[in-house]
């Protein structure tokens, strides 16, 4: 029997959004922008946002990615518009978090909403990456760094 | 000494024995685990080959039996493994057909090989105006120290360009030669492509404008036969790890007049003959260019994998890898929405494809699912990948002790890939 269930990685949800990926294009009156890059798979993925008092207007991202960054970069832009900074910046953590943390994460899950499909990715370590560069790449562009960004 | 059970006679009529892969695979190990509950199929041997108990034994042996420093002492081990790690030279040496042992210096791998020749040949006498000609199919480790050495020196990098099937255009290649060129480095067997190219004929072309030739053969030394005096090359560098042998062991041939005038390039012991606080006088070769303890467990290590590889046999090695690169090719043509990446003429050893809709990083975490491992990525050769126009491939590459069935796996594993994402 095969004791790695690629159904937790490739759920409907991520198959989906790779599939039909939503946002997907940049953004003509963008105010931050940035560029991700994951060396160890080639992707690159540059987001777009449209800030206006403090809250994502819009969003937006380019690039080719596996399905796991697309659908990753898909789901974020939908989740942070309409949100604060301040909000957009506890949903990074979190996500990072549900992600990357070394314990288990006590993550409610039905308060993540979409993003909650991605959870499984922590059983797969060398995936992790893969969904986690749209979101550096997002920080990036708040924190308005010039560059390409990498998850390294 | 135990090496090989596989060795295969040549029969009467003088023909090739066929290699016998059921007994080849008994000798390695790793070959026995599962992935994932399901029986391993390695596919990644570009990456990095499996080890044969004649070598995993002959590693532990040393440690067990003769370690010491090696070329320091004059007690009974340290003799024991200085001969090992100079019988070790030789048979590199005599598996390359170099004209002398002190032809070959030990190195970490193919990298730190052209790296010693980038720094310690080219550096040193290359100026502004001069050329470097590499291929468009190179690996970084044949780009980067190149780069390194034009930014040094203000010396150009130049490219051949290559085809959509992934061969070197040889056109485009003779155009940029000139007397301006000092340094032609090209890859013998391409890591992401599997292109041959024609070395022999490269080392000529650039032999004629009076440049020396470098070939990088990771990929060559254990799918042919490679004699580096037939080739006529200047150095040719490879790894111990993908022959079958340890990690963290491989060597430079260079010619001996070229490695003679060229300064060391790390300093240190072993490489010395006196040293005083005024001067120093550095050893000979092919000690000049080994400073500090060497790897010699690697080297012995790498002895035995030639040895094994020699027993089994190296023609029959690339007999039984064309075979199973024919089939392969002909399974991943036949089949729906799967694209063969490097269609070269002559090509050993690599089949690199594309699934549509699916990204190579998706196509590599399904085949895992399955035990299959494959390589997926841009093979630390990305200009290949923009030629192809393609953020990545997947890679299946073989070794002697791949079977027919593990295609037809990959195969079946890439039916599963399409069916995810159609």
């Amino acid at each position: 029997m095969n004791d790695y269930d690629l159904s937790e990685l490739y759920q409907e949800l991520i198959l989906d959004h790779s599939k039909h990926p939503r946002n997907l294009g940049a953004l003509a009156d963008a105010s931050h922008q940035a560029e991700g890059f994951n060396a160890l798979c080639g992707d690159r993925v540059t987001v777009f946002l449209k800030l206006a008092s403090g809250r994502v207007e819009g969003a937006s991202f380019a690039g080719k990615g596996c399905a796991i960054c697309t659908a990753s970069a898909s789901m974020m832009t939908e989740e942070v518009k309409g949100q604060t900074l301040a909000e957009v910046e506890k949903l990074f953590t979190r996500f990072h978090d549900l992600l990357t943390s070394p314990a288990e994460p006590v993550e409610d899950l039905d308060t993540l909403g979409r993003l909650a499909s991605l959870a499984g990715v922590r059983r797969f370590p060398m995936r992790v990456k893969c969904a986690t560069l749209p979101w550096h790449t997002l920080k990036a562009a708040l924190d308005k760094k010039t560059g390409a960004v990498s998850t390294e | 000494m135990t090496v090989g059970t596989a060795k295969e006679q040549v029969t009467s009529q003088g023909e090739l024995a066929r290699l016998d892969v059921e007994r080849v695979r008994q000798d390695f190990p790793i070959l026995q685990r599962q992935v994932h509950g399901q029986p391993l199929v390695y596919l990644d041997n570009a990456a990095t080959t499996q080890k044969p108990r004649a070598v995993i034994d002959a590693l532990s042996r040393f440690y067990e039996g003769s370690n010491s420093n090696v070329h320091r002492g004059v007690h009974a081990l340290s003799q024991e493994a200085t001969d090992l790690f100079e019988s070790a030279r030789q048979k590199i040496g005599r598996f390359l057909n170099t004209r002398k042992a002190e032809e070959v210096i030990l190195v970490r791998g193919t990298t730190e090989g052209l790296n010693l020749v980038a720094q310690s040949y080219a550096r040193p006498r290359l100026k502004a105006g001069d050329q470097i000609l590499i291929s468009g199919m190179e690996h970084h480790s044949n780009i980067v120290p190149w780069q390194m050495v034009c930014q040094q020196t203000g010396a150009e990098l130049k490219v051949a360009p290559i085809n959509e099937r992934g061969e070197l255009i040889m056109e485009e290649f003779v155009k940029l030669l000139s007397a301006k060129t000092k340094v032609v480095s090209v890859v013998h067997v391409s890591n992401a492509l599997g292109t041959v190219n024609p070395v022999r004929q490269i080392v000529e072309l650039a032999h004629r404008v009076g440049a020396i030739a470098v070939l990088d053969g990771a990929q060559a030394v254990a799918h042919a036969p490679v004699d580096v005096r037939a080739l006529d090359c200047d150095f040719y560098a490879f790894s111990g790890h993908k022959l079958y042998g340890p990690t963290g062991i491989g060597a430079l041939y260079g010619r001996a007049e070229l490695l003679e005038a060229m300064p060391p390039w790390q300093g240190g012991g072993d490489m010395i003959k006196s040293v005083t606080f005024a001067q120093t006088i550095y050893n000979d070769l092919p000690y000049k260019f080994e400073a500090g303890t060497p790897d010699v467990a690697g080297a012995v290590g790498l002895g035995a994998a030639i040895d094994y590889l020699q027993a089994v046999g190296i023609e029959q090695v690339a007999a039984h890898e064309a075979d199973l690169l024919a089939y392969g090719t002909q399974l991943l043509s036949d089949m729906e929405g799967v694209r063969l990446i490097g269609t070269a003429a002559h090509k050993a050893g690599v089949l690199g494809f594309v699934v549509e809709g699916a990204h190579a990083h998706d196509v590599g975490t399904i085949l895992d699912s399955l035990g299959i491992a494959v390589r997926t990525g841009h093979h630390c050769a990305q200009p290949v990948m923009d030629f192809f126009n393609l953020p990545a491939t997947a890679r299946a590459s073989l070794a002697m002790y791949n079977r027919r069935e593990e295609l037809d796996a990959l195969a079946e594993g890439l039916r599963e890939v399409v069916k995810v994402f159609a």
